[in-house]
């Protein structure tokens, strides 16, 4: 009998984030799977109250680590009170989304737990009694099948990889007792940029290059925001100052996944590619017929974007009526 | 911490063993994360004073890398030289350089988020975790005041400003500097600067104690090709648009 799947839900001042719907929705798969239990793991203070919402995801258990210790994320901290809700439980799954602080929990607990990490996956299965997972390398280039020897088995999603799904769970709700431990970490400030929509998470994401000419991303801005997306951009872009390295999508960037993923005025080096090659489908704008960005894409239209890219938001805007 | 791997630009095909990749032609570069990560403790030790040391793991060939880094102005290197390295996971590693660390009195450790050929993520924080030290990751900007550090580090969405005590670990995000080129006078400093090489048996570890990696990739394939180039015709700018937009609409079904 295995001893089950344990989601582990990221939300920031209240909200849930993505990842932790894809997670739960994934682990509900793997539970499922195994026959065995899903459990969601909650972190934060004052979140008992919003841990109802993850009910429809399918969990058949909402555990509660509720302290204002818990209100700021901290490495530390959190990976101590994840640390101890495993060590009782003893997992044979531990799942949860590969964003900015999974990828520093999940490290963190591979070394403390000696457990196989996949980290950023984007997709897993199991073959008899074997779990592989699947991930990118050389930033995009390299498709891989890892296999996870020991347990428990870490599975750092890449944001976006995963579909989300409703499923029935009894989503009984179990409150924990919080213990931080030691820790040396101390939080200072942080700024948000709210008005900004997260390049990593966002369905569609409208990327500017050299093409733009300057930093007047605005036709670019328009589209994303018709489309309730992202802006992101070549490193060519940022090297040049257009843009905050934040917006940059490449092998030395972000990686993204949305389903739509429109590069203007970006030619295509390699270095690009590796940060959208996951995208589900791929618009090229560029005036330069050559550009070897058109070969990796699934549409192309050679032109202006200026005078492209506004026409698209027009039509765009007329469909949405 | 340090790591050569494929240059960014480089074309990567798979070896006939179909879980690793051809190395021939391949030219090799200091990781570029690691990069800002000896920048960085070059300006700390202009700073602040004390010296530079950079530790890799992997291949008698990753000395080129730490040679780069000395001729930057790094003091000194010390290279496991692991022929079997390549096939290591996260783990394994960090558990190699949390070894030789042990050993090698810090105060700081700065080291890439992620080297950008397994694209893991996982070095810096397992060796953090295995030295028992605090450590802060993709950080873009840090200040050392006496015995503790702050830095500003991104987050999704932003950035956060944390604080720990000395000594800890420090992860590089892009934005944190600018590297510098090697001068001439550098490189050839660097040619009289040490390079400690040692095999893990040196540093108290053997091969089989540690065990065999808990990942191991089964197989490689390059990631499929987009049907590609479906060029959108049309007479006007107008009418291509358009035709875009329908096929993103009916076709694609993503809008």
């Amino acid at each position: 009998m295995s001893k089950g799947v344990l989601a582990i839900a990221e939300q920031v001042e209240g909200v849930f984030r993505k990842v932790t719907y894809e997670a739960l929705s994934e682990g509900r798969r793997i539970a499922d799977h195994l026959g065995s239990e899903l459990t969601a793991l909650v972190l934060g203070a004052d979140v008992e109250n919003i841990s109802k919402e993850l009910k429809p995801y399918g969990p058949d258990r909402i555990v509660v680590a509720d302290s204002p210790a818990l209100y700021e994320f901290l490495t530390d901290a959190y990976t101590n009170v994840i640390y101890d809700f495993i060590h009782q439980e003893t997992p044979d799954v531990i799942i949860l989304g590969a964003s900015t602080l999974g990828k520093d929990v999940s490290a963190r607990l591979s070394a403390r737990l000696n457990a196989p990490l996949a980290m950023d996956c984007v997709a897993i299965r199991f073959e008899d009694n074997r779990l592989i997972a699947t991930r990118y390398m050389y930033g995009g280039k390299i498709l891989a099948d890892v296999e996870l020897k020991g347990t428990p088995k870490i599975l750092a999603f890449r944001p976006n990889a995963l579909d989300i799904t409703n499923a029935d769970g009894a989503g009984t709700l179990q409150k924990i007792d919080v213990d931080t431990g030691t820790t040396a970490l101390q939080f200072i400030d942080k700024r948000l940029d709210t008005d900004k929509k997260e390049i990593t998470e966002a369905d569609t994401v409208v990327s500017g290059g050299r093409g733009m000419g300057g930093p007047d991303f605005s036709v670019i801005e328009a589209l994303a925001e018709l489309l309730d997306g992202a802006v992101g951009a070549s490193r060519s872009a940022v090297d040049e100052g257009w843009r905050p390295s934040s917006d940059q999508v490449g092998q030395t960037g972000k990686v993204v996944s949305p389903n739509l993923y429109i590069a203007c005025g970006i030619s295509g080096a390699i270095q690009h590619f590796a940060g959208m090659s996951s995208s589900k489908v791929v618009v090229a704008i560029n005036k330069d017929p050559e550009a070897p960005i058109f070969a990796k894409a699934d549409y192309g239209i050679e032109g202006d974007l200026f005078e492209i890219v506004p026409l698209v938001t027009e039509e765009i805007r007329k469909l949405k009526g | 911490m340090l790591k050569q791997v494929p240059a960014t630009e480089s074309l990567i095909g798979i070896a006939e063993d179909g879980v690793s990749v051809k190395t021939d032609g391949v030219k090799w570069v200091i990781n570029p994360y690691d990069e800002f990560a000896v920048e960085e403790a070059l300006r700390i030790k202009e700073a602040h004073g004390g010296s530079v040391t950079i530790i890799s793991v992997g291949s008698e060939k990753a000395a080129e890398a730490i040679r780069t880094a000395l001729a930057m102005g790094a003091d000194k290197g010390i290279l496991i030289n692991d022929p079997a390295s390549a096939g290591y996971d996260g783990l394994k590693t960090a558990r190699i350089l949390a070894a030789v660390l042990k050993e090698a009195p810090f105060d700081l450790i700065i080291a890439g988020q992620r080297a950008v050929d397994d694209d893991n993520y996982q070095v810096g924080p397992a060796t953090a975790e295995f030295l028992d030290i605090p450590h802060i990751s993709m950080v873009i900007k840090q200040e050392i005041t006496d015995t503790k550090i702050r830095c500003h580090r991104t987050i999704d969405g932003g950035t956060a400003i944390l604080e720990t005590q000395l000594p800890a670990l420090i992860t590089t995000q892009r934005g944190l500097n600018e590297p510098r080129y090697a001068s001439l006078p550098g490189i050839m400093k660097a040619k009289k600067k040490p390079i400690d090489i040692k095999n893990v048996a040196d540093i108290g570890l053997d091969s089989e104690h540690m065990g065999e990696p808990l990942t191991k990739i089964v197989s490689m394939k390059t990631p499929p090709d987009r049907k590609g180039g479906i060029m959108i015709q049309g007479d006007s700018a107008q009418a291509k648009a358009a035709e875009l937009v329908r096929i993103l609409h009916e076709e694609a079904k993503v809008l």
